[in-house]
């Protein structure tokens, strides 16, 4: 584990004017939506995060933005985790896509799509993953209520 | 009499990434989702020239039963049992790994025999887990007699673990700050029984798979990936090992009591079938040696931390004092108040990496529950695995990639 | 039924001693399908093989083309986005046919109520015997699979009647 290498992220990326703070065990950084794509490219590049784990979303209703958009990295030689923190708004519901970058976001930016809405900019195939064609809204909005059922076969009488 | 009893057309509910063949000699074909070869629900639509598949369009999600929506309706406590059904086969690993992120938010300490239960568990968890991979894959192949064997083990693993947790297959054992309850007694005994027919059996079933020529040509050299592609398509686990990395979270960012064990990480060199079917058998043999360390090394002592904020209070006292009352009745209505944050923690379950991702308000019931499940990151990748080899392959190599639709579509 | 055999007692007799004829024949020759979706097809891997092993009952082939087989066995949580396939192969079985729904999920959607999970296979395709149970022990799936042979006995097997 090399117990340095989160340091020196938390450094450079404090020096770049952003706050990164250690939570939990790892790095968690939050950050405005246009320096995403730029702070994964360091990352990946410069400090060796190869794996990316997980992007996700949370609902905050009432809160404006009202999304976070949550990105985890991690490092196979350091053995460390980075989490990447941004924000966007109901209107313009639009971050960078990574799939430039690492193959695996294309999978998870497409479930974040289904269950959110949130669009992934450069991420041509958004087409429903966990969901089906014709599924009306984005069922873990907290506004989606739990029981709302879409079937698409008729039922039995 | 007629055939069919109403003439409705029924939706397609996946749209594929291509309709029409790239070449002239190309054909498409779609397997599953209710398929042989896809046990678990998955869908290929694969483009064929001749014999040769030459794009695969995989689709998942026939599974996705609303677990995070199902998750922010239920207090920290009463999601169990839904984290038990992520990943069937080693509901074990998913119910400690949520336990375990619970807690780091809570910022609540397990007590030792605690710690070393669950990793004992863990690696008898993974062990189930990975007979089952073995057994559903080898016998997709033929080797019926090698899934007869291992479903016996199985078996008795279940048998034993039921009497352990009460049920077979999803056990609901994990509990904040602890497990449901002690060991029954005599249950190490058993354990130990186990461990030494479960050596006979494997053997039996190295002795028939490893140099069977039919095994060989199916598997060797058969969906072949190497270590930067796997790493960029996001696997981990043993198909990750298999390409000759030795990662494994339990050695590189010990949990449990990981860090107090002697093991062994297998690694493949080829990054095949074969070398994945080999991982996962060599994986179960330094479970077994993990295990029997861990039998020395239990300590006696209370299961369930002293901490009133997840613990439930003893039934003794709740049907005497006040508090302990109010306590449980707090603890049920409420659930355990987790203080507002967030957190990941990852550990490493059968196929890879299981992460949970928690976001708490700051009450009883999650802001948000999400898994980073391996298995639908490795369907992500899956279609590199597919390409450029035979259609009969699809059959070897979805077999040892050892999809789980519970994790995968969640 | 034409109604002029009814009036005569002795051929009413006939068809119902070959109604138990070929449902005992039926009842120990079950070629399952199993549909396999969740969490129940670990206890059905289990109950298929040695230790509890089907084969007893006359049920242990499955057979993966719904057209070679007459059991549907609905094996876990059916959900929204998977029933157009269910009820696709419940219609390609050839008739005679019984589903058995296997666990709770697939029975009322068991835990799972939200937008996603289908509340019960029985919205959407008949049902014969249903199996409690999450997942169900396999002393209950092989009660569920007596039970079923029980009702393949003593149903009327209507393709003899107008044939003969």
């Amino acid at each position: 584990m090399d117990a340095g290498l989160l340091e020196r992220v938390r450094e450079r990326l404090a020096g770049e004017g952003l706050e990164p703070a250690f939570a939990h065990g790892l790095l968690a950084v939050p950050l405005p939506r246009e320096r995403l794509l730029s702070v994964v490219k360091m990352l990946r590049d410069g400090f060796g995060f190869d794996l990316f784990l997980d992007v996700t979303a949370v609902d905050w209703p009432g809160r404006d933005p009202r999304f976070d958009v949550v990105f985890h990295f991690y490092s196979t030689r350091g053995h460390q985790r980075v989490r990447l923190k941004t924000t966007v708004t109901e209107a313009d519901p639009v971050v960078d896509s990574l799939v430039p970058l690492y193959g695996s976001a294309a999978f998870m930016e497409r479930e974040c799509h289904d269950m959110y809405g949130i669009r992934f900019r450069g991420n041509e195939d958004l087409r429903p993953i966990l969901l089906y064609e014709g599924f009306q809204g984005h069922p873990l909005r907290k506004d989606y209520p739990k029981d709302r059922e879409q079937p698409l076969v008729r039922y039995r009488e | 009499m007629t055939m069919r009893d109403t003439e409705e057309t029924l939706p397609t509910p996946v749209r594929p990434a291509f309709d029409t063949p790239s070449t002239e000699d190309g054909v498409i074909v779609n397997i599953g989702p209710s398929h042989p070869a896809t046990h678990g629900t998955l869908q290929i639509i694969a483009e064929l020239s001749g014999e040769k598949v030459v794009r695969a369009d995989v689709h998942c999600g026939y599974l996705h039963r609303g677990f995070e929506k199902e998750c922010e309706a239920h207090t920290w406590h009463t999601l169990i049992p839904y984290v038990d059904r992520l990943n069937y086969c080693s509901a074990l690993i998913n119910g400690f790994a949520y336990c375990d992120a619970v807690e780091t938010l809570m910022g609540v300490e397990i007590t030792p025999r605690t710690r070393y239960l669950r990793t004992l568990l863990s690696e008898y968890s993974r062990i189930a887990d990975h007979i089952t991979c073995i057994a559903a894959s080898v016998m997709e192949l033929g080797a019926m007699t090698a899934f007869l064997y291992l479903m016996t083990i199985r078996d008795w693993i279940y048998e034993h673990l039921a009497d352990l947790t009460g049920a077979r297959v999803t056990y609901s054992y994990g509990r904040i700050g602890g497990l449901a309850h002690d060991l029954p007694e005599g249950w190490i005994k058993r354990l130990e029984e186990i461990l030494d027919e479960y050596e006979e059996y494997v053997g039996r079933i190295h002795g028939l798979m490893d140099r069977n020529r039919i095994f060989i040509d199916r598997t060797r050299n058969v969906g072949v990936i190497s270590t930067e592609q796997a790493i960029h398509w996001g696997f981990t686990g043993p198909i990750l090992r298999s390409t000759g990395v030795p990662r494994d979270l339990r050695r590189d960012t010990p949990y449990l009591a990981y860090d107090e064990l002697d093991f062994e990480i297998p690694v493949g060199i080829n990054g095949d079938n074969y070398d994945r079917y080999y991982v996962r058998m060599r994986e179960m043999d330094e479970s077994v040696y993990m295990i029997r360390q861990l039998i020395e090394m239990l300590p006696e002592g209370p299961i369930n931390v002293d901490d009133r904020r997840c613990t439930f209070p003893d039934k003794k006292l709740v049907y005497t004092e006040i508090e302990s009352l109010i306590n449980h009745f707090k603890l049920v209505i409420d659930g355990p108040q987790v203080p507002a944050g967030e957190v990941y923690r990852a550990h490493e379950a059968a196929n890879g990496e299981l992460g949970f991702f928690l976001v708490s308000d700051g009450t009883g019931t999650p802001h948000k529950v999400h898994v980073r499940a391996p298995s639908f990151v490795h369907m992500g990748g899956l279609h590199k695995l597919l390409e450029g080899y035979q259609l009969a392959d699809i059959i070897s190599t979805f077999g040892t990639v050892n999809m789980i639709g519970g994790e995968c579509d969640r | 039924m034409n109604a002029a055999h009814e009036r005569t007692g002795a051929f009413e007799y006939l068809t119902t001693r070959k109604d138990e004829l070929v449902g005992w024949a039926r009842k120990f020759s079950i070629f399952p399908y199993p549909f396999v979706t969740a969490c129940c097809a670990m206890e059905f891997m289990s109950v298929s093989s040695t230790m509890y092993d089907t084969d007893r009952f006359g049920a242990a082939l499955p057979r993966f083309s719904p057209r070679q087989s007459d059991l549907m066995m609905v094996v876990g949580t059916i959900t929204h986005k998977q029933a157009p396939i269910l009820k696709k192969v419940y219609e390609q079985m050839c008739e005679p046919k019984w589903v058995m729904a296997f666990g709770v999920c697939a029975t009322s959607g068991g835990f799972y109520r939200n937008y996603a999970a289908l509340q019960g296979i029985d919205k959407v395709i008949p049902v014969d015997v249903y199996i409690p149970g999450c997942p169900p022990r396999p002393e209950s799936v092989i009660d569920g699979i007596m039970q079923l042979q029980d009702k393949i006995a003593h149903s009327r097997h209507p393709i003899i009647n107008e044939k003969f």
